[in-house]
């Protein structure tokens, strides 16, 4: 408030002091700014030039929207003052003006137009200014200035490059470099997507990049904005040599910053010309290893859009060099780059796999998990280098044992392909034979189970890899047994839970530990790419492969906790496995889930476990209750609800061959097993069955929906909607189209046919896909439309459905 | 343009900040501690530019003060590196070999100096001879209407007696 009264007094002391305590103390936004608006139109129209240009300096740096358009006459009239100060002054304030309210632009391109011909340098620098900053707001503008003001403003440029030396404005023995800045920028502007204007400047351009002297900083700032400018105008090729020899000349000079703009530039320059800019790739690799950390940045993003399958080789060698000898900070951008690089350039699957292993040995904790994962699908997908990865991975853990990923993959070859490793299956001509004997391997597994720095990923990955050894190296599963047991004390559940399953494996189910841990089927690289850039979650992702698991025996325990594991915090847990559920039922390419997922979800094991799933279905219709171990029942009973089924469908596959063992409580037992599945009734099979309903039938047409389960995806339901014709005329063009609430989404697949016959004698069949995100709170609803053609004319039904079963 | 100005001595004092764009008071203070901390602690040989929150942020050190502009993204660093050795260079002729406790004392008379070499974030002037002529002037008005009140206010005084 003192402030205000300040600037009301007659005196120019205090409104000096008055103006500076407002500018301090408030800002645009405070509403306090209106009252002062009053004392601003006096002081614009003040006498004193000085107050004036106070009130000027004021407005420009605090005004706000409202203000801006109650002042903007006055600043427009303070254009075309006598005083140069004043003229300057008001330009700038002007600037702001528009910023704000771009509506009042047109009222400026005028005068602003005016002032580009003064010859007083502030004047102009702030007349150039605004004409910039009038055409970024506005086009019109653009359209005028470039019309009618670039060759004077070509001719300016020259007339500033050419004059001689001026005292005042010289800096470091060029003219104004301020001026040559601002005139390049506007021209910059003004050119840009117009050849026209674009030709008039080349001269102009040219002269300014080969006269201005770059051994002083201000040179290199000219320099620098005509190398923008000549990347952004239209293109002429001996311009663009010159452009990227300058900032050839700037990538070498010693000073930091000089290499930082060139950089930068360089990034830009890529687009338009990245032939020129692989000539500079050695510096430019140079400067990653500088002990500057902007410009190392800068220079690793450049050497990321320089990579191409040619130079991927040594560009890749060098980066992983580097890698060893970066500080921390930077090793995780790096490793980040590096895995990308080698994921999308690998020329082939060998050193794509090398890289990856060096990477990881290097800096196998900065590595994310996409990109273990990644290694692993590719791993899985090259058969030939099976035995290949997994002895070098195993060569690679006797090094490198503190990454934590290394360990991780290292643990899952040695799982996968152990017996490769003990027999040199698959020995490439570059490698040496290795003897490694079952326990070794036992050895590498125990030890990363048994370290402390070991996380609950590696410890479970270690303790499945444990169970697929004792089943590829019988002489040692009583070790391994014994280390299992070890962790059915853990106080981590996933740990606990795991180890007694395996412990029961082992001991009591020999003949299926074989089809249990078989080897995994190839995850399909290509999906899991498409799916992996599809999806934005890692944990869709590692769900996704996850549940590719699923094919290889249903029973396969790690496939849900896996999902779990990798998404430890999640606290629906009913979702990841069905979402896994989900993406298997899309991998498998649509296929009809009713009966079918059993057949391809259990492909590729052998009996038993098939056999398991029809024991499986009966058990969930609750006919013949199989024999139980009480044991097993304690397992189910203690485990989490949606676990179970996969777990506990280990052992109930398990079952036919158990059912010599019949002891107590069987039906009770079974009980048990369908209270834990309660939640979950649809695990493989059909789960529950739903009646098909008539959602619609009038005297003309019938439609009948019939439902089915994705199986692990209690959310989905898929529905065949057939529709049957019960009037004496065909009908054409039928479509169908559905509504739902919010709750739910639905996904119509195309009809089968768009035309009905008559009285019945054909039907039009359409998928439909219902996700229903209130699943067992809400049922589902659906409003319905029908169109057709009758006798050429057209019909339009529509109802409601209200019958669907509940549960769905 | 520049979104604001910041001088920041070597023990992370602030001696003069001018914004050009809204920020609270709150917004305000959470700024300069960040950039003190990030700019105090860069080496000496490192380049003069850091990317800070999608702007960048240009600095130079001058004895044991810190002049810290924020530019856009697609502004040239380099000729900001000009535009604060210009006000750098104006300082000095003003106050003749200026140093860190002339601006202490003198915050005022730096901020009207900043004033006239930029608004709205935009340079002024590019002549240091006339950016001094300019303040010179106006030093001159204040000067004699101090001159002016104290005669008055003598005559008053007298009168009043």
């Amino acid at each position: 408030m003192e402030c205000l009264k300040l600037i009301a007094s007659a005196e120019f002391p205090e409104k000096r002091i008055g103006y500076l305590g407002l500018m301090l103390l408030l800002d645009e936004r405070q509403e306090v700014l209106m009252l002062v608006t009053n004392s601003l139109k006096q002081d614009l129209n003040h006498a004193n030039q000085y107050i004036v240009g106070l009130a000027l300096c004021a407005l420009g740096n605090i005004c706000s929207a409202e203000m801006a358009r109650d002042l903007a006459p006055e600043v427009e009239r303070l254009l075309q003052f006598r005083d140069p100060n004043t003229r300057k002054k008001a330009a700038l304030c002007a600037i702001r003006i528009i910023k704000k309210v771009p509506d009042l632009a047109e009222n400026f391109i005028n005068p602003a137009a005016a002032l580009l011909k003064e010859k007083h340098h502030g004047v102009l620098i702030t007349g150039v200014q605004l004409c910039t900053d009038l055409c970024k707001v506005s086009p019109e503008a653009l359209e005028h200035f470039r019309k009618r003001c670039t060759e004077g403003l070509v001719r300016t440029l020259k007339d500033v490059v050419n004059s001689p030396y001026a005292p005042e404005y010289d800096i470091a023995g060029i003219t104004d470099p301020f001026l040559h800045i601002r005139l390049v920028r506007l021209l910059r502007v003004l050119g840009q997507g117009d050849a026209d204007a674009s030709d008039l400047m080349n001269d102009i351009l040219a002269q300014v990049a080969t006269k201005t002297e770059s051994n002083k900083n201000a040179g290199n700032a000219i320099l620098y904005e005509c190398v923008e400018t000549i990347m952004s105008i239209e293109d002429n090729g001996g311009l663009r040599v010159l452009a990227i020899n300058i900032l050839g000349r700037f990538l070498s000079n010693r000073d930091n910053n000089i290499r930082y703009v060139a950089l930068n530039m360089l990034m830009k320059a890529i687009t338009v010309d990245s032939q020129a800019v692989q000539r500079h790739r050695a510096t430019i690799l140079e400067c990653v290893k500088d002990s500057d950390a902007s410009i190392r940045k800068r220079a690793l993003e450049l050497v990321y859009l320089l990579v191409n399958e040619s130079n991927v080789k040594p560009l890749t060698k060098e980066l992983i060099e580097y890698l060893e000898v970066s500080d921390q900070e930077f090793k995780g951008d790096l490793t980040a780059k590096i895995c990308s690089i080698i994921a999308k350039f690998s020329p082939e699957k060998i050193w794509y796999i090398d890289q990856m292993l060096k990477v990881l040995s290097e800096a196998g904790n900065f590595v994310k998990d996409e990109a273990w994962h990644a290694l692993i699908v590719v791993i899985s997908n090259a058969s030939d280098l099976h035995g290949y990865s997994v002895r070098a991975l195993y060569r690679a853990f006797q090094t490198s044992a503190e990454q934590e990923t290394l360990v991780r993959v290292a643990v899952w070859c040695i799982g996968e392909y152990g017996d490769m490793l003990i027999n040199n299956v698959g020995l490439l001509d570059i490698e040496n034979p290795i003897t490694v004997t079952g326990s070794d391997a036992v050895d590498i597994v125990e030890l990363a189970i048994k370290r402390h720095t070991s996380d609950l990923t590696t410890k479970s990955m270690s303790l499945i890899a444990l169970l697929k050894l004792s089943s590829r190296f019988p002489s040692c599963s009583e070790r391994i047994r014994d280390i299992i047991i070890q962790n059915r004390g853990s106080l981590v559940l996933e740990l606990q839970q795991r180890s007694i399953e395996f412990n029961s494996v082992i001991e009591k189910h020999q003949n299926i530990r074989s089809a249990l841990v078989e080897r995994m089927p190839v995850l399909d690289e290509a999906t899991f790419i498409g799916r992996r850039a599809g999806s934005s979650p890692a944990m869709v992702s590692t769900s996704n492969s996850a549940s590719l698991n699923l094919p290889n025996g249903v029973a396969k325990p790690p496939a849900a906790p896996l999902v779990d594991l990798l998404d430890l915090s999640s606290d629906d847990v009913p979702a990841p496995s069905s979402s896994g559920g989900g993406f298997l039922q899309d991998l498998l390419g649509g296929v009809d889930l009713s009966p079918g997922l059993n057949q391809t979800a259990i492909s590729g094991t052998n009996e038993a476990p098939r056999t398991g799933t029809d024991i499986l279905l009966d058990l969930l219709s609750i006919e013949t209750p199989p024999a139980q171990r009480s044991s097993i029942t304690d397992i189910l009973s203690s485990s989490q609800g949606d676990k179970s089924p996969v777990a506990s469908l280990g052992e109930i596959s398990s079952l036919p061959s158990l059912s010599t063992r019949a002891t107590s409580a069987g039906a009770t037992s079974m009980m048990d097993l369908l209270d834990g599945f309660a939640p979950n009734p649809p695990m493989p099979g059909n789960g529950p069955v739903y009646p098909p309903i008539v959602a619609f039938e009038s005297s003309s047409l019938r439609i009948t929906f019939d439902f089915s389960k994705a199986p692990g995806n209690p959310r989905a339901t898929a529905i065949l909607a057939t529709f049957t014709n019960l009037s004496q005329n065909i009908y054409t063009d039928f479509i169908f189209q559905a509504a739902v609430p919010k709750f739910l989404q639905l996904h119509l697949d195309p009809a089968s046919s768009n035309t009905l016959p008559a009285n019945g004698n054909g039907s039009i069949t359409q998928n439909l896909r219902v996700t229903n995100s209130q699943h067992g709170k809400k049922s589902l609803v659906m409003r319905m439309r029908i169109a057709y053609k009758f006798n050429n004319e057209d019909i339009l039904e529509e109802g409601q459905i209200n019958n669907f079963p509940r549960g769905l | 343009m520049i979104h604001f100005v910041l001088l920041i001595s070597r023990q992370g004092k602030v001696r003069l900040t001018k914004w050009y764009s809204p920020y609270s008071q709150k917004e305000r203070t959470k700024v300069i501690r960040e950039l003190s901390g990030v700019i105090l602690t860069r080496g000496p040989k490192l380049c003069n530019f850091v990317e800070w929150k999608g702007y960048k942020v240009v600095y130079k050190r001058y004895a044991s003060l810190y002049f810290c502009m924020c530019i856009d993204q697609e502004d040239n660093e380099l000729e900001i590196l000009e535009i604060i050795h210009h006000y750098v260079e104006i300082l000095d002729r003003y106050f003749g070999s200026v140093c860190e406790l002339d601006l202490i004392f003198n915050f005022h008379k730096a901020y009207y100096i900043l004033d006239e070499l930029l608004i709205a974030g935009e340079l002024q002037e590019p002549s240091k001879k006339t950016v001094a002529r300019l303040i010179s002037a106006q030093d001159s008005l204040v000067e004699t209407a101090k001159e002016q009140r104290s005669t008055i206010s003598n005559i008053i005084a007298q009168a009043t007696k």
